[in-house]
């Protein structure tokens, strides 16, 4: 059992933290432009297919660096001329046109690289398991995962706290009227918001690529659950979308290691049921079942008890 | 005028030529499966391997009966039921008489009752069904008719032979059943519990989880309840992405057991797998590839390679079911669906792989050899995916099928 927590924990904390650097991202995209990316997981395969066909070639480190710049570079683009000129015809406008691009894109990558799985791998230095507990394997590369992790959260944060590019981009969060008329070019900041946030997902996919597979499904896989995060930690909030992306890590791990039922809570209270009473799928329903729903049902108990978020302050 | 009077001649010639080819000397079969689509890789797969089996093992050596030639005529049906009705359609307004399929036991439930219904009314423009990859059991059984014939070992038989692999390991005494949630899943799970309850009851079974289908993204929380659970063997009936992660996550954990599995192999999966997998992944699949079992298969399979050599042979039965087909019309020296089921019916033939094969009569099930094999790269003469990793074949069970009798099939066979 204790093996099991033990997994389950670092488990949680390495899907987490990679569900951060997608939500980061889209959080600050989201606070900032008004507009849910919903093409927000195509730029995360983007990442993972670029680097594939760059490790083929120069190796696993150089897609590392290279690969997230592309999808960044991309990603500003589209906002140059894609978004910025949807932007006349209101958010709506914007929303289906990242919609309409999350469609394209999925359709361009099975065109250039097929339907099948990538066999895109992790370096070879760091295929070796890094430590051994309870006759279990935790893989180096999950810890270089979670390394890479932390570091883009720290220096996230310092940038955002400490650094002027930081206080301009928080002042656009909030009053974009008001940072436009004391000269700042908001545009400007805006597409350079949406070309890191896109790298930052870009990235993720690289480093999900080895481990989680690279196949035309993966942001289908992943996009749902970006969304949820953002809505769970609040909107611009970055140690939101932080302490959200934990959480919801955690609690998929958890629900799926853990084979409790309704059943068994039942019986912790003395209250046995009837073998062949109507509800007796419902009893008997287990949370591993049930894992693939419970961030949905979080989503949905957040929106009615605290509309902004876990750690948000506006509203919209 | 001379000239003239000869190109005349040479043309009416060559027209007449070229119509007789046209009229008798090839026998349209058509190739029903997802040929674009997500399942397109696997559909356009077999569309090759039955292309290059018609090439190689019936038209090369001269074709059947007076030299007609065999043409594979391929048909989209994008893994949809209802689109392989329309596509049966088609087939049938061009004059085909021989539909093949595989991929899905649904589009198969469909097609092999059209076909019955369009035979019931049509008598004089039959159609036979040459089924090659769907597993469901009831095809040859509840469902069974007389114009549809398996040539792939039904998931019973299958679950059969990995059973009794297991039940001779003295060392498993735990297993670990996981697999998608939906019917096939449920269904091997279903025939895991069964098959082991009645050949090893000691066999504790300390999992048996369904996974939602082609949406987990990591499948390492599972990998860490297996491991937990201290099972000796895992039997999975996952295929796609959803093979490969779990593969990748048992491989990472460090899980030392053997995955038994249905569809691990080929269209880029053992490439993925790769080394996470090595002496762990089994397959249990009908044919054998390492060791090559006959020289003429390596040949063969070689040819293949060549043609084309982004493919694999992975369903060898397309040629089995291709070669019999050709047999029974020799045989019978008609190209009459009616009469080449007829001789198709407890027909035996050797593959070229050397195994006996048998298409059991009650229920239209073809009787064969079953292998265990392992995924690795030691002694690996054909790989797969050009990776350098292949399956080699460990075990191999000569009447698994004998074991599961037909079920509840009452066949009705047309008075003649």
């Amino acid at each position: 059992m204790l093996e099991l927590i033990f997994f389950s924990l670092l488990n949680g904390i390495v899907t987490g933290l990679l569900l951060f650097m997608l939500a980061s991202g889209l959080t600050l995209i989201f606070s900032m432009m008004g507009v849910l990316n919903f093409a927000h997981a195509s730029f995360y395969m983007l990442g993972a297919y670029f680097a594939y066909t760059i490790s083929i070639y120069l190796g696993f480190w150089v897609g590392l660096i290279v690969a997230p710049i592309l999808v960044g570079l991309m990603g500003a683009v589209v906002e140059r001329y894609g978004l910025r000129y949807v932007h006349r015809w209101g958010h709506v406008a914007e929303l289906i046109f990242t919609f309409g691009l999350a469609f394209l894109i999925e359709e361009v990558v099975q065109f250039i690289w097929g339907k099948d799985t990538k066999a895109y791998h992790e370096p070879e230095i760091l295929q070796f398991p890094l430590f051994t507990f309870f006759g279990q394997n935790f893989p180096a590369y999950k810890a270089f995962m979670l390394l890479i992790s932390i570091g883009i959260f720290i220096m996230l944060l310092l940038i955002l706290t400490r650094s002027r590019v930081g206080l301009i981009i928080q002042a656009a969060i909030h009053k974009p009227n008001m940072t436009a008329m004391l000269g700042h070019n908001v545009p400007l900041v805006f597409m350079g918001v949406f070309g890191v946030g896109c790298a930052l997902a870009g990235l993720a996919g690289v480093i999900a690529g080895p481990a989680l597979g690279t196949f035309p499904g993966m942001a289908f896989v992943l996009g749902s659950i970006v969304f949820v995060i953002v809505v769970v930690g609040g909107l611009g909030s970055l140690t939101g979308a932080f302490v959200a992306s934990l959480l919801i890590g955690l609690l998929q791990t958890f629900a799926i290691a853990l084979d409790y039922s309704v059943n068994d809570l039942l019986q912790i209270f003395n209250i046995s049921f009837d073998a062949d009473s109507a509800f007796r799928d419902l009893w008997t329903l287990s949370l591993p079942q049930i894992a693939p729903i419970l961030p949905y049902l979080l989503l949905i108990l957040i929106l009615i008890f605290r509309p902004t978020g876990l750690f948000g302050n506006r509203e919209t | 005028m001379k000239l003239r009077s000869t190109i005349l001649i040479s043309a009416a010639v060559a027209a007449l030529t070229a119509f007789t080819a046209q009229a008798a000397d090839t026998i349209k079969i058509a190739f029903i499966d997802p040929l674009s689509g997500p399942f397109a890789a696997t559909g356009t797969s077999g569309y090759k391997q039955a292309q290059f089996a018609a090439d190689m093992l019936i038209n090369k050596k001269g074709g059947v009966i007076d030299g007609q030639m065999f043409e594979i005529v391929g048909f989209d049906n994008k893994i949809s039921p209802k689109e392989s009705l329309v596509q049966l359609k088609r087939a049938i307004g061009e004059g085909i008489h021989y539909i093949m399929q595989g991929n899905s036991s649904g589009v198969a439930n469909a097609l092999t009752d059209a076909v019955k219904k369009h035979n019931d009314r049509n008598p004089e423009d039959l159609v036979l069904f040459m089924n090659y990859s769907a597993v469901d059991p009831a095809l040859t059984n509840e469902k069974c008719n007389f114009w549809h014939f398996r040539f792939d070992a039904n998931a019973n038989i299958k679950m059969n032979a990995l059973t009794d692999v297991i039940a001779a390991d003295d060392s498993i005494k735990k297993v670990y059943i996981i697999g998608q949630d939906y019917s096939f899943g449920k269904a091997v799970a279903a025939g895991a519990v069964k098959y082991l309850g009645e050949k090893r009851p000691d066999i504790e079974i300390v999992g048996n989880e369904l996974h939602p289908i082609g949406k987990v993204k990591d499948f390492t929380p599972y990998a860490t309840k297996i491991r937990a659970s201290e099972a000796d063997a895992i039997i999975t009936g996952n295929w796609g992405a959803d093979m490969v992660g779990l593969a990748k996550a048992i491989g990472d954990a460090g899980i030392d057991a053997p995955v038994y599995t249905y569809y691990a192999a080929n269209d880029g999966i053992t490439k993925t797998i790769g080394a996470s997998g090595k002496d762990k992944i089994r397959l249990v699949h009908e044919g054998r590839v390492n060791p090559p079992p006959t020289d003429e298969y390596k040949a063969y399979h070689l040819a293949f390679k060549e043609k084309y050599p982004e493919a694999d042979i992975s369903q060898f039965r397309i040629a089995n079911a291709l070669v019999m087909l050709a047999n029974a019309m020799n045989e019978t020296k008609s190209t009459d669906p009616a009469k080449v089921a007829m001789a198709l019916e407890g027909m035996e033939y050797t593959t070229i792989q050397g195994d006996k094969v048998v298409m059991r009569a009650e229920d239209h099930q073809l009787m064969q050899p079953i292998s265990i094999s392992v995924h690795t790269d030691e002694n690996i003469v054909l790989d797969s995916d050009n990776s350098g990793y292949g399956l080699v074949t460990e075990k191999t069970i000569s009447a698994a099928d004998a074991d599961i009798p037909p079920s509840g099939c009452n066949m009705e066979r047309p008075a003649s």
